[in-house]
């Protein structure tokens, strides 16, 4: 296959990091299995990236809704109306 | 098959009504202003900077109006014009500082290879840890620590995390490589994570 089967730790935090979005490849999981069973601290940052990860779903919201203040909304629309004319 | 179908249906009546899109710059600010000041803010996280990218992209838009086809829908174009913009605005950030710093990959750090592993050795968070996920507090302390966050990682890990957004869209948008884009992803939450130790799962 040509491709290594051990890594480093640098990038096994990588794809600790992908598959907290989806994005590991199966080689890369089982690449990062491998790792996490040999090395204890890359273990425990996997567990701590998954609860990381726990945490955000449920506490960083997408709902917050802006607006641009009325006025801001007035000036952009005279300056709109004289770049018309 | 049904949606093949509806695809053909609508296009047949478009083609039949030779139905086209028209530009109304007049009702621009009451349509679009919102929805394009909410777009930017989410990549953009500075409101001043946000309002004066939107209020550009109107005057951009005015002066091309004549390169409209009427194909895309008045807001589609409004946007493709933003993003642009929003571009231009990752460009300017990214000459005047940080590129350097964003385009260092931590693989390649010779003698210091997993330092970051050693600088920031996991400590155990203690079994209680999993069960107060779900409290106020802890929304509060970690909501403070992605407000710490550097702009340009905050704005990547958020597009990321919250809004979902595809790792190729973000990569377009913000004109970064997707190796770029891991690397800030990682060191947002190594940080966060280092953040959230200190504060929270510390005491």
């Amino acid at each position: 296959m040509g491709k290594k089967v051990m890594i480093s730790c640098d990038e096994a935090s990588t794809i600790c990091d992908k598959t907290q979005y989806n994005e590991a490849t199966f080689w890369d999981k089982l690449k990062l299995q491998l790792h996490l069973f040999l090395c204890k601290k890359c273990g425990l940052y996997s567990e701590q990236n998954k609860m990381m990860s726990k945490i955000f779903k449920t506490h960083l919201s997408n709902h917050s809704h802006h607006q641009l203040a009325d006025a801001d909304k007035k000036a952009i629309e005279a300056e709109l109306k004289k770049q018309m004319n | 098959m049904q949606d093949l179908f509806i695809f053909n249906l609508s296009n047949y009546t478009k083609f039949m009504s030779n139905q086209k899109n028209v530009l109304d710059p007049n009702k621009w600010i009451a349509l679009y202003s919102d929805y394009l000041f909410n777009y930017t803010i989410t990549r953009i996280d500075d409101a001043e900077l946000a309002k004066d990218i939107v209020q550009e992209t109107f005057f951009s838009a005015l002066k091309a109006m004549k390169n409209y086809r009427g194909d895309a829908s008045e807001r589609t174009w409004l946007v493709s014009i933003l993003k642009r913009k929003i571009i231009d605005q990752y460009r300017k950030m990214n000459s005047k500082k940080g590129r350097a710093e964003v385009r260092v990959n931590f693989y390649d750090e010779g003698d210091k290879r997993g330092s970051w592993l050693e600088e920031c050795v996991p400590q155990t968070w203690g079994n209680e840890a999993e069960s107060a996920i779900e409290t106020k507090e802890l929304g509060h302390a970690i909501n403070k620590c992605v407000a710490a966050l550097p702009e340009k990682y905050r704005n990547v890990f958020k597009m990321k995390t919250v809004q979902n957004i595809d790792t190729e869209e973000i990569c377009n948008e913000l004109d970064i490589s997707s190796s770029n884009l891991w690397v800030i992803i990682h060191r947002a939450r190594l940080q966060l994570r280092k953040c959230m130790e200190d504060s929270w799962f510390k005491n």
